[in-house]
C-alpha cells in the first residue's frame, strides 16, 4: 500500500457524481454527496450499514434514480436512468447480492440482458459458452461447471461469475460492491490481483467495504459516509486506519480529530 | 457422477477403464441428454393408458381406451387445454399465476360469436370466406388484449396476479353473461366449425402423412443442426449411437402417430352423405375413409413448437426465465420486467382466444359458460408438466404431457364408467399426488 502509483487527477475525472440526493419516504439516503473517480484509481466507500453507501452507487448504476443532483461521465453530463443506460455508458456494476439468476448457467447470467444472437434474432447458446468458457478460464481457470444452473455452484465460482459479466464487456467504471464478503482467503487474493490488473489496465473503480484493512489495501482514496452524508474523502497515504475508523464512527474528518 | 463426467477431458473415443463406468441406464441417460422427469412423465401416461385399457377389458369385457378411436377423441380433447398450458408455462415461470383463462374463452368464444352469427352475416352475407378469418382474428385480438390489460394491472398497478385474475375470473364470465344475455350462440360458421376438428375438420390420410414426414424431417435437421454447432465450438459430440437413437424415436413416434389417426375411420353415416354431397358411389364392401389428424390437434403443435422456440430460443425466453429466478437481478441486468410481465398476460391471453376458437368450434355454439373452470386444469397441467409454482422451471412439452394425463385420467374414467363425482376425486387427487412426487425427485436430484 506504501508504494502506491501515482494517480493524476489534474484532467477531467472518469465520473463525477454531483450533489446527490435521494429519499425513501422521508427518510434521506442519501443527503447532498459529491463523490469522483479518476482513470486507473480505486476509491473506497466506506460506512455503516444504511450509511448509504449501496444507495449512492444503485444510482451510479442506474438501479435508482435520484431526486436531485447530476452524474459527469468523462466530463459530460450522462442520464442515467435504468441499468441499461449505466451500461451504455460502460459503467459495470458487481452487487453484494450478486445478482445472478439461480436457475440460469454461467454463460446466461454473463450474457443476461445483452445476449449474442445469430443472424435470424435466436439465442447463440453455442457461441456464448464458448466466449464464457474464455473469460472464465482467464478468471478463475478451476471453473468446469458450464451445464449446470448456477445455484448448483459454490460462494467462489458465484462470484467469479458475477465479476466475469462485469469484466467481459469492457468497462470503464466498475463498482464493486462488498465483493469479498462471501469468499475465502484465497478467492479474496484473487479478487485483489484482479482489481490491481483492472487497475493497470486503467479502469475505475468504486469499492464498497466494511473491511478497512481491504480498503487500505486496495484502494487510493475513500470516501466515508454517514447518515446519508458524506463526511469526507482522503487519501488512503494521508491517514491511519484510527482515521478513518474515526470517520466512520463519530463522522469526523482526521484534522478535527487531531485538533 | 456428473463431477468425473465433467472432469475428464472430451475424448468419446477414450473410454473410462470398465471398472469406473458408469451403468448401462445411467451412460444412456447422459449420452443422451433426455431429461429423466419427462420420461418419468412419459411412463407414468403409458402406466394410465394400458391402466384403463386392462381396466375395460376385465371388468366390463372390453378394453376401450387404446383403440384409435378413443386416442383420436383424447387427442382432440386435449388440444384446447393443451393450447392454454403452453401460455400458462410462462406465467407461472415468471412467478405469476392466471385464474381468468377459462373466463377469458368464454367470453372470447360470445364476441367470435356475435360476429358470426349476427354482425358479419348481415355485412358480408352468409357464407362469406372472410368471415371466419375475421373471426379468429378477433377471438385471438380479444384475449390478447384482456391479458395485456390484466397484465398491466399487474406490472404497473402493482396487484398481485392472483387478485387481478380472480377478478378477471369472475369480470369476463359476467360480461359474457352479458353479451350474449345467456343465450347459446349458434351455429357457428361452417368452415369455422372445422377449427374444431369432427370428421370434417381433420386432414385426411395423406395430409396426415405429410405432416409426419415434414415433422420427421424437422427432427433430422434439428439433431444433424446440434452436431454442427458442437463441432463448431468444439464441445464434446453426443455419441453418434445417442443421437440416432434421439432421431429414431423423435421419428417413430411421429410415424406411429400418423398410422393411428389413419386407422380411425369414418364412420358410415358420414361416409354416405360424404359420397351423396361429392358424387361419388359407396361400393358394396364400403369405403374407408380415414379422418387423419384433427385440426385443432395441429393447432395445438404448431402452438407447442412456436412456444418452445419462444422459449428456449429467443432473448424473450431468456427474460422469462431470468425474471423467475431472480427478478431483482433481472431488473439490474437491463430487463423490462414490467413490459415482460404484460408481453407475457398478453401472450396467455391470446392462447385463451385460440383455445375459445377450437372450443366453441367443437361445440358449433358459444355459450358464456365454455371454459368453466379450465383454469384449474389449464394450471394442473402445466404444474403437473413440471412447471415450479416457485418460479424459474418449466417446459412447454411437459405441459402438454401434463395436459394429456389430465385429459387422459378423464375420458378414461368416463370410458370404465365412474361417475362424475368420483372423477373430480381422482382428478383432484392425481395433481397433489404429481406434485409431491415432482417434490421429491428435485429434492433427490438436488
Amino acid at each position: 500500500m506504501a508504494e502506491q502509483t501515482t494517480i493524476d487527477r489534474s484532467g477531467t475525472p472518469l465520473v463525477e457524481m454531483r450533489n446527490i440526493s435521494i429519499a425513501f419516504g422521508g427518510i434521506q439516503a442519501v443527503d447532498n454527496v459529491t463523490v469522483d473517480l479518476y482513470p486507473g484509481e480505486v476509491v473506497g466507500l466506506l460506512g455503516h450499514n444504511g450509511a448509504g453507501k449501496s444507495t449512492l452507487i444503485k444510482i451510479l448504476s442506474g438501479a435508482y434514480a435520484a431526486d436531485s443532483g447530476e452524474i459527469y461521465v468523462n466530463g459530460e453530463k450522462a442520464e442515467i436512468n435504468n441499468p441499461r443506460d449505466a451500461r451504455a455508458y460502460n459503467i459495470e456494476t458487481i452487487y453484494q447480492t450478486l445478482a445472478l439468476a439461480d436457475n440460469l448457467d454461467a454463460a446466461s447470467n454473463l450474457f443476461l440482458g445483452r445476449e449474442l444472437t445469430t443472424r435470424a434474432g435466436m439465442l447463440d447458446d453455442a457461441q456464448m459458452e464458448a466466449e464464457a468458457r474464455k473469460i472464465m478460464h482467464r478468471l478463475n481457470p478451476n471453473f468446469k461447471k458450464f451445464a449446470e444452473p448456477v445455484s448448483a455452484l459454490s460462494g467462489g465460482q458465484r462470484q467469479s461469475v458475477a465479476i466475469a459479466r462485469a469484466v467481459y464487456f469492457d468497462a470503464k467504471i466498475l463498482i464493486m460492491d462488498e465483493p469479498t464478503a462471501a469468499l475465502g482467503p484465497q478467492e479474496t487474493q484473487m479478487v485483489a490481483e484482479l482489481v490491481q490488473e483492472l487497475k493497470r489496465q486503467g479502469l475505475g473503480i468504486f469499492l464498497i467495504s466494511h473491511d478497512i484493512a481491504d480498503v487500505m489495501e486496495l484502494c487510493d482514496r475513500v470516501s466515508v459516509m454517514k447518515n446519508g452524508q458524506l463526511v469526507g474523502t482522503e487519501k488512503v497515504e494521508d491517514v491511519t486506519d484510527d482515521d478513518i475508523l474515526g470517520m466512520i464512527i463519530l463522522g469526523k474528518k482526521p484534522g478535527q480529530a487531531a485538533a | 457422477m456428473t463431477d468425473s463426467t465433467a472432469a475428464t477431458p472430451a475424448s468419446p473415443s477414450n473410454p473410462p477403464p470398465a471398472a469406473d463406468r458408469p451403468g448401462i441406464w445411467s451412460r444412456f441417460l447422459t449420452a443422451t441428454e433426455l431429461d429423466t422427469r419427462l420420461i418419468g412423465m412419459v411412463a407414468a401416461l403409458a402406466l394410465i393408458w394400458v391402466g384403463f385399457h386392462m381396466y375395460g377389458a376385465i371388468v366390463n369385457n372390453f378394453g376401450a381406451f387404446l383403440t384409435p378411436r378413443n386416442l383420436w377423441n383424447l387427442s382432440v380433447q386435449t388440444s384446447s387445454i393443451g393450447i392454454m398450458a403452453t401460455g400458462m408455462v410462462l406465467v407461472i415461470i415468471t412467478r405469476h399465476i392466471d385464474l381468468s383463462v377459462g373466463s377469458i374463452l368464454g367470453f372470447c368464444a360470445i364476441v367470435m360469436g356475435m360476429l358470426q352469427v349476427y354482425i358479419l352475416p348481415p355485412i358480408l352475407g352468409l357464407g362469406h370466406p372472410l368471415i371466419w378469418i375475421i373471426a379468429v382474428l378477433a377471438g385471438i385480438l380479444c384475449g390478447a388484449i384482456i391479458g395485456a390489460f390484466q397484465g398491466s394491472l399487474i406490472a404497473y398497478g402493482a396487484i398481485p396476479a392472483f387478485i387481478v385474475t380472480l377478478g378477471g375470473l369472475l369480470v369476463w364470465r359476467g360480461a359474457a353473461f352479458l353479451i350474449a344475455r345467456g343465450e347459446t350462440i349458434s351455429p357457428v360458421d361452417s368452415t369455422f366449425a372445422l377449427l374444431g376438428g369432427g370428421p370434417y375438420g381433420a386432414v385426411g390420410a395423406t395430409g396426415s402423412w405429410i405432416v409426419g414426414l415434414v415433422v420427421c424431417g424437422g427432427i433430422i435437421f434439428g439433431v444433424l443442426n446440434g452436431r454442427r454447432q458442437r463441432t463448431k465450438f468444439q464441445f464434446k459430440q453426443r455419441p453418434v449411437w445417442a443421437d440416432s437413437f434421439l432421431a429414431l424415436l423423435g421419428c417413430g413416434a411421429t410415424i406411429g402417430a400418423v398410422i393411428l389417426v389413419n386407422s380411425y375411420y369414418w364412420p358410415r353415416g358420414i361416409v354416405n352423405q360424404w359420397a351423396a354431397a361429392n358424387d361419388v358411389v359407396v361400393p358394396e364392401t364400403g369405403l374407408q375413409i380415414s379422418y387423419g389428424f384433427a385440426i385443432p390437434v395441429l393447432i395445438l403443435a404448431v402452438v407447442a413448437v412456436g412456444m418452445n422456440f419462444l422459449l428456449t430460443r429467443t432473448r424473450f425466453g431468456r427474460y422469462v426465465f431470468a425474471i423467475g429466478g431472480n427478478p431483482e437481478a433481472a431488473a439490474l441486468a437491463g430487463i423490462d420486467t414490467k413490459w415482460m410481465t404484460v408481453k407475457i398476460f398478453a401472450i396467455m391471453g391470446g392462447l385463451a382466444g385460440l383455445a375459445s376458437v377450437v372450443a366453441s368450434a367443437r361445440l358449433n355454439s358459444a355459450t358464456n359458460a365454455l371454459g368453466t373452470l379450465d383454469e384449474l386444469y389449464v394450471i394442473a397441467a402445466a404444474v403437473i408438466g413440471g412447471t415450479s409454482l416457485a418460479g424459474g422451471v418449466g417446459t412447454i412439452f411437459g405441459a402438454i404431457l401434463g395436459a394429456l394425463v389430465m385429459q387422459s385420467l378423464q375420458s378414461g374414467m368416463v370410458l370404465i364408467g365412474f361417475d362424475a363425482g368420483m372423477q373430480q376425486v381422482v382428478v383432484g387427487s392425481v395433481l397433489v399426488l404429481a406434485v409431491f412426487l415432482d417434490i421429491l425427485y428435485r429434492r433427490k436430484s438436488k
